[in-house]
């Protein structure tokens, strides 16, 4: 009895420890340490939360943070899923086609290790400072880690599931959706995880080279004003987004598409 | 129980193998079958039994139309509806039990049908589970269920109740019986347990090993409902008797 008991109250402590209590308690930790660092600092170059709060609520009011925000997000969606279609198609095809793997994996390899800077530089050169060629720099950037994601998810696919689907004669709209998309689903999800971080972070930088708007422009001007309360203030209201996006979108559509797993016998 | 005739297209299948050659990694080639022919007998229970490794699974998999890579002929039917279990339960783990079953039902399979079966294989409370949920032994009578609800025209079962304890075994044999008198079927089911064989076949087909072909077929005339223990070892003794190199050792 006595173990059972114990067991029991192990259960219990690593449900508050994983709980969305931790979440918060690290949120607010690091508020504090801000807090305390921007105190002691005392000057303009690193303002408190509490004046970059204000300068959020100001410019989400009053000013145009919503809109830049807006344009931004709206630029890493775009790039997101013409990186994530162009990037899935090449990657299924390279897994099941060992000829077109071969011939296409030395410039794969020269794609994963371009620069963004270069890809982007040479996109504004080549086709102008337009958002075709700015979303298009963006996607280009991140289609190789895609590719190179869902050709290994093409490569594990079961083949005893396979010849299962071929014995009882699924249509093959039937194979795709029962059979071959749920195996893809862990690929597609890590794609798209890294997928969200690395194209936000290039947005920014394609913004700054070449666009009139954005969140990666409003950096730079405020760079150039050396306006580090705002800096913080747009780089934070980003991340607040993007945490979002990560907590009511990616997670439960994940916790969703893998409900079947991890059940006991 | 033979009064259930159902319709469907032929059910008489003529298998001609005249030669099965596997390459391996290295290039060498291997003769895995050469001239088998056999005459399946419809709404019958044929049984091949050989050796392990003897090329039994490449042989079902050529008359299941998995493999095609193979000089002779399959006299079946190009739209025959094929009901295949095999060595291990290959059901989709991301779809419940009755997803599983209704994916490869026959058009006509009724809710009614799936009543039936998954009572008769007593799985009638796993419906809802996923198959990760289930023991080897319940996710075989899945892939039983799974197998009858195509309605087939014929059943291909490879080794299905290999690695199971004996007693397990031995009720999933009973229960696969009970279901394919229910509803009879052409089958053929490949394994190189010689008392499995005895007690399931109408035909049973003893096979040499590489390059695999036909020894001989006996007819057992047992019904199969009165094949107890006794009647079971009786046919074995007679058998190990006339073919010593295909049952000693069993």
């Amino acid at each position: 009895m006595s173990v059972t008991f114990v067991r029991n109250d192990r259960v219990r402590r690593t449900r508050v420890l994983s709980g969305p209590v931790v979440s918060v308690l690290s949120v607010a930790g690091f508020l504090l340490v801000w807090f305390i660092a921007a105190e002691i600092a005392q000057g303009r170059l690193l303002p408190g939360p509490g004046a970059v709060l204000q300068y959020i609520y100001n410019e989400a009011v009053h000013g145009d943070l919503l809109t830049e925000l807006g344009i931004t997000l709206w630029r890493v969606a775009a790039s997101f899923v013409v990186a994530m279609a162009i990037g899935s198609v090449i990657g299924l095809a390279m897994g099941q086609m060992t000829a077109l793997d071969r011939a296409l994996d030395p410039w794969l390899i020269v794609l994963l290790n371009l620069p963004a800077l270069v890809i982007i530089i040479l996109a504004y050169v080549w086709f102008g400072l337009n958002e075709a060629a700015a979303i298009g720099a963006v996607a280009l950037n991140k289609i190789p880690n895609v590719v190179v994601t869902l050709r290994e998810g093409a490569r594990n696919l079961d083949p005893g599931l396979d010849e299962m689907a071929r014995a009882y004669r699924l249509s093959p709209m039937s194979r795709l959706r029962n059979v071959v998309l749920p195996q893809l689903q862990p690929y597609f999800a890590a794609a798209s995880r890294s997928g969200i971080s690395l194209i936000w972070k290039i947005v920014l930088v394609v913004e700054l080279l070449g666009r009139p708007n954005g969140v990666g422009f409003e950096l730079h001007l405020n760079f150039q004003l050396f306006n580090v309360t705002a800096i913080l203030g747009y780089t934070l209201a980003f991340v607040a987004v993007m945490l979002a996006i990560e907590y009511l979108l990616v997670q439960p559509i994940e916790r969703h598409s893998t409900r079947w797993r991890n059940k006991p016998v | 129980m033979n009064d259930t005739q159902h319709a469907g297209v032929t059910s008489r299948f003529e298998i001609r193998i005249e030669e099965k050659t596997h390459v391996s990694a290295d290039g060498t080639e291997l003769v895995a079958i050469r001239d088998f022919v056999l005459d399946v007998k419809p709404e019958s229970m044929t049984v091949l039994m050989g050796p392990s490794g003897c090329g039994k699974t490449t042989l079902l998999r050529i008359v299941a139309g998995l493999d095609d890579r193979f000089t002779g002929s399959i006299g079946t039917h190009p739209d025959i509806r094929i009901g295949l279990m095999f060595q291990e339960p290959r059901l989709l783990p991301w779809r419940t039990v009755r997803q599983n079953i209704e994916l490869v039902a026959a058009p006509d399979f009724s809710e009614q049908d799936l009543d039936w079966l998954a009572q008769a294989v007593g799985i009638a409370d796993m419906l809802p589970r996923y198959p990760q949920e289930l023991s080897l032994g319940l996710a075989r009578r899945v892939a039983l269920a799974r197998a009858f609800a195509t309605k087939p025209d014929l059943l291909l079962l490879d080794e299905p109740f290999v690695s199971l304890d004996e007693r397990t075994a031995d009720r999933l044999r009973r229960l696969l019986l009970e279901v394919w008198r229910a509803r009879p079927t052409t089958a053929i089911l490949v394994t190189h347990n010689a008392r499995e064989a005895i007690m399931l076949a109408d035909q049973l087909v003893l096979l040499a090993p590489r390059p695999t072909h036909v020894v001989t077929v006996e007819t057992i005339a047992v019904p199969q409902a009165e094949r107890d223990h006794e009647a079971v070892e009786k046919i074995h003794t007679d058998l190990l008797r006339r073919f010593p190199g295909n049952f000693s050792g069993s």
